[in-house]
C-alpha cells in the first residue's frame, strides 16, 4: 500500500444546539477504503456528526471536506450526488412502495442524476436497473420479498432494504448509523460479512455502532465520542486498552 | 421504449371504450344528454390532471380553479381575437395556464404541508378578486367574457367573412355543439388519461411518488426534489387550463366564479372521492359528483313536496323543509356529507371499494392490482 489518502475530513467542527455544546472541536480523518468506527454512549453526538457530514445540519463552525470538495453548505442531494450515502438510525424508506421499487430508486438517481423529466419513458423498460436492483436484494438476502410493501417489513428487514438502497449507488463513502440495531443474532452476522465483503471493494466506511462484536469485527480505526467530545481514537486494539475509554464507555456498558 | 404493459393497455383501451360508449350506457341513468356529458369529459381531465400533483406528489393544492379560470379566459380571448376554431383555443389555453402553474407552483412550492396548501389558495383567491376588479378590461369583470359579432378574429376573417348569426366556437368550421362537443371533449379526456397513464408508470412518476412516500429519502438518495414537484404542478396546471378551455368550447363565457375556492375545491373532493394516486380513480369521482350535483341541484320544494306526499300531514312538511337544505342550492352540503362519509369509512376513495371487493371474490388469487400498488394486502389511509 502507498501513503494512505485522507478521503474525508472532519475538520474542527462544532455543533451548539442551544446550550448544548453537542459536537465540540472534531476533527477526523477517515482513509480511503478503511471502516471507520465511531463508538460512544448515548447522547454523545454520534448521529449529529453524521447530520453534519451529510448536510442535514450546518456546524456553527468548522467544515467537513470529502475528497477535495467542501461539503458544508452543500445540500444533501448534491452531497449524495458526490457519492456519498447513508443508512440512518430510524430507517428512512419508501414504506408505501415495494421493496423492488425502494431499491430501483436510488439506482436511477446514480444513473440519471438530481433530476430527469423522463416522464413518457416506461418504468417496465428499465431492464437493467431492474435486474440490478434485484441483485442487490439478492445480495442482502431480500429478493424474496421484492414485492412487498415496505413498511410491512420487520425492523431488522428495513434496515438491511436500506442498506441495499445505499449499495446500489455504489457510494464511495458510506455511512451507517447502527446498521445492525433491531436485528437478530444471525441477521447481525449476515450484515457484517455483507459489510466486509463491500469492504474488500475498497468503499470507505462511517460506521456507528453500540454493539462491539460488530465494531470489533469491521473497524480498521475507532473514535471514541463523549459528551460531543472524540475522547481516544486508534486502532481497535489501542481503543481497547485505552484507559480513558473504558472508563467512560466500554467499562460501563459491558 | 414506449412499451406498456398488457395490464396498461387493457385498461386504457377499456377506459376508452368505456368513455366513447358513454352516449349508450348513460342512457338508463338519465344523463346521456351532450351538456351533462360534455362536463363529464371536462371535470374528468381536471381531476387526473390534479391527481398527478396530489396523487403522485401528495401536494394538496387548494387553488386549481385559477388554472382552470385561466385557460376559459385565455380561450375565449382565442375566440375573440384570432379565430373561433377550437384548436389554437386549446393550445394558447394549454400554455398560459403552464405559465400561470409556473410562477404560482414556483412560489407556493417552497413551503410544503398546509403551508403550500394555503399559499396555492391565497394565490387563487387573489386571481379570483383580480378578475372581479383591476382585470375587468380582460375578464369583463361579474358579466363574464363572451362572444360577440363584434369581436375582430382577424385569422377568420383573412379567410373570408364571418358566419352570419351568433359565434359559436368549431372544429374545421364545423360547430361543436351536441354530441360533436361530446366527442370532442372526449377525445381529449383519452389523450388526457393516456399521457396520466405514462407519467404515473414512467421513472419520473416513481419519483413523484417517492417524494409522497419520503421526501427527506429522496433527498438524500440524491434527487433535487424540487423541480420534480414543479414539473407536476405544472403539469397539472396544464390540465385544469385545457379543461377550462373545454369549458369555453362548450359554453363561451367565461365568468370569475370558475377561479373560486368552491371551484378548487371540488376537483379535490372528486379525487379523494374517486381515490387519489390511482387513474380511473379521480375520473370516476368526477363523474359521480357532476352526476349527483345535476339531479341533486334540479330538485326543488315541489318535487320535494311530491316525494314526501305519503307521510302524514305536518310530518310531510317537516321532511319537505329538512330535505330542502340538501338539494338546490344546497347540494354542497350533501356533498359534504358523502365526502366525510368516505374520507372516515374508506380513506382510499371508490377505488379502495372496488379493492376490497375484488379481494373478497378472489383471495386465493394474489395478483397485484394494476395500479402499481405493491401491497397484498389493502392499504390503510396514507
Ligand atoms: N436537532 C437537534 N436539536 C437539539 N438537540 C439535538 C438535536 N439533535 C441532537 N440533539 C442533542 O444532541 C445530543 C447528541 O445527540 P445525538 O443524536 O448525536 O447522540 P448519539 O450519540 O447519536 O446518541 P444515540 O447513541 O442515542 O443515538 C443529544 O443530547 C441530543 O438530545
Ligand atoms: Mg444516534
Amino acid at each position: 500500500m502507498s501513503t494512505p489518502n485522507v478521503v474525508l475530513h472532519v475538520a474542527d467542527v462544532h455543533k451548539r444546539f442551544g446550550g448544548l455544546h453537542a459536537l465540540a472541536d472534531i476533527d477526523l480523518q477517515v482513509e480511503e477504503g478503511q471502516t471507520h468506527a465511531i463508538i460512544g454512549p448515548n447522547g454523545a453526538g454520534k448521529s449529529t456528526l453524521l447530520n453534519v457530514i451529510i448536510g442535514k445540519l450546518a456546524p456553527t463552525s468548522g467544515q467537513v471536506v470529502f475528497d477535495g470538495a467542501v461539503l458544508t453548505g452543500r445540500k444533501p442531494y448534491q452531497i449524495n450526488q458526490l457519492g456519498i450515502a447513508r443508512v440512518f438510525q430510524t430507517p428512512e424508506i419508501f414504506a408505501d412502495l415495494s421493496v423492488l421499487h425502494n431499491v430501483m430508486i436510488p439506482a436511477l438517481a446514480k444513473r440519471d442524476g438530481a433530476f430527469k423529466l423522463n416522464m413518457l419513458r416506461s418504468l417496465d423498460s428499465e431492464v437493467s436497473i431492474r435486474q440490478e436492483a434485484e441483485h442487490m436484494l439478492e445480495d442482502v438476502g431480500m429478493l424474496s420479498s421484492q414485492d412487498m410493501h415496505a413498511g410491512s417489513l420487520s425492523r431488522g428487514d428495513k434496515r438491511r432494504m436500506e442498506l441495499a438502497m445505499c449499495l446500489i449507488q455504489h457510494p464511495r463513502l458510506l455511512l451507517l448509523d447502527e446498521p445492525t440495531a433491531g436485528m437478530s443474532r444471525h441477521d447481525t452476522n449476515t450484515t457484517i460479512e455483507l459489510l466486509k465483503k463491500i469492504k474488500s471493494r475498497g468503499m470507505t466506511k462511517v460506521i456507528i455502532e453500540h454493539d462491539m462484536h460488530v465494531v470489533f469485527s469491521l473497524a480498521d480505526k475507532i473514535s471514541v465520542l463523549a459528551q460531543g467530545r472524540i475522547i481516544a481514537d486508534g486502532t481497535p486494539d489501542q481503543v481497547r486498552g485505552n484507559p480513558k475509554v473504558q472508563e467512560a464507555y466500554l467499562g460501563g456498558t459491558h | 421504449m414506449l412499451a406498456m404493459s398488457r395490464n396498461d393497455i387493457l385498461l386504457f383501451l377499456g377506459f376508452t371504450i368505456a368513455v366513447l360508449a358513454m352516449p349508450i350506457w348513460l342512457q338508463p341513468f338519465g344523463a346521456a344528454y351532450p351538456d351533462l356529458l360534455q362536463r363529464f369529459m371536462i371535470f374528468g381531465i381536471f381531476a387526473v390532471g390534479f391527481n398527478i400533483l396530489f396523487g403522485l406528489t401528495g401536494y394538496l393544492s387548494f387553488g386549481h380553479a385559477a388554472f382552470f379560470g385561466v385557460g376559459s379566459y385565455t380561450a375565449v380571448w382565442s375566440f375573440k381575437l384570432l379565430s373561433l376554431d377550437a384548436i389554437p383555443a386549446m393550445l394558447f389555453a394549454i400554455a398560459v395556464s403552464g405559465v400561470f402553474a409556473l410562477v404560482i407552483g414556483y412560489l407556493s412550492l417552497r413551503r410544503s404541508g398546509i403551508y403550500f396548501s394555503i399559499l396555492t389558495l391565497a394565490f387563487a383567491q387573489m386571481s379570483y378578486n383580480l378578475a372581479y376588479s383591476v382585470l375587468t378590461p380582460i375578464t369583463n369583470g361579474e358579466t363574464g367574457l363572451q362572444l360577440t359579432l363584434a369581436d375582430p378574429r382577424h385569422v377568420d376573417r383573412m379567410f373570408g367573412e364571418a358566419m352570419p348569426g351568433q359565434p359559436v366556437p368549431t372544429l374545421l368550421g364545423q360547430s361543436l355543439g351536441g354530441f360533436a362537443g361530446f366527442y370532442f371533449c372526449a377525445g381529449f379526456l383519452i389523450i388526457a388519461f393516456f399521457i396520466a397513464q405514462r407519467i404515473t408508470n414512467s421513472p419520473f412518476g416513481m419519483m413523484l411518488k417517492g417524494i409522497k412516500s419520503n421526501q427527506t429519502r429522496m433527498n438524500y438518495t440524491g434527487f433535487n426534489t424540487k423541480p420534480y414537484t414543479l414539473a407536476a404542478f405544472v403539469i397539472s396546471g396544464m390540465y385544469a387550463g385545457l379543461a377550462g378551455a373545454l369549458l369555453a368550447v362548450t359554453d363561451p363565457l367565461a365568468g370569475a366564479e370558475r377561479m373560486q375556492w368552491t371551484a378548487s375545491g371540488e376537483v379535490v373532493l372528486m379525487t379523494i372521492l374517486g381515490g387519489a394516486g390511482t387513474l380511473v380513480g379521480p375520473v370516476i369521482g368526477a363523474w359521480l359528483i357532476k352526476y349527483f350535483e345535476n339531479i341533486f341541484s334540479a330538485i326543488n320544494e315541489t318535487i320535494l313536496a311530491r316525494f314526501w306526499d305519503f307521510l302524514p300531514d305536518g310530518l310531510d312538511h317537516a321532511a319537505v323543509v329538512v330535505s330542502s337544505k340538501f338539494v338546490g342550492e344546497g347540494w354542497f352540503l350533501t356533498l359534504g356529507l358523502v365526502f366525510v362519509l368516505i374520507v372516515v369509512f374508506l380513506p382510499g376513495g371508490i377505488m379502495e371499494g372496488v379493492r376490497r371487493i375484488a379481494h373478497l371474490f378472489n383471495r386465493p388469487d394474489k395478483s397485484s392490482p394494476s395500479q402499481g400498488k405493491a401491497a397484498p394486502q389493502p392499504q390503510p389511509a396514507e
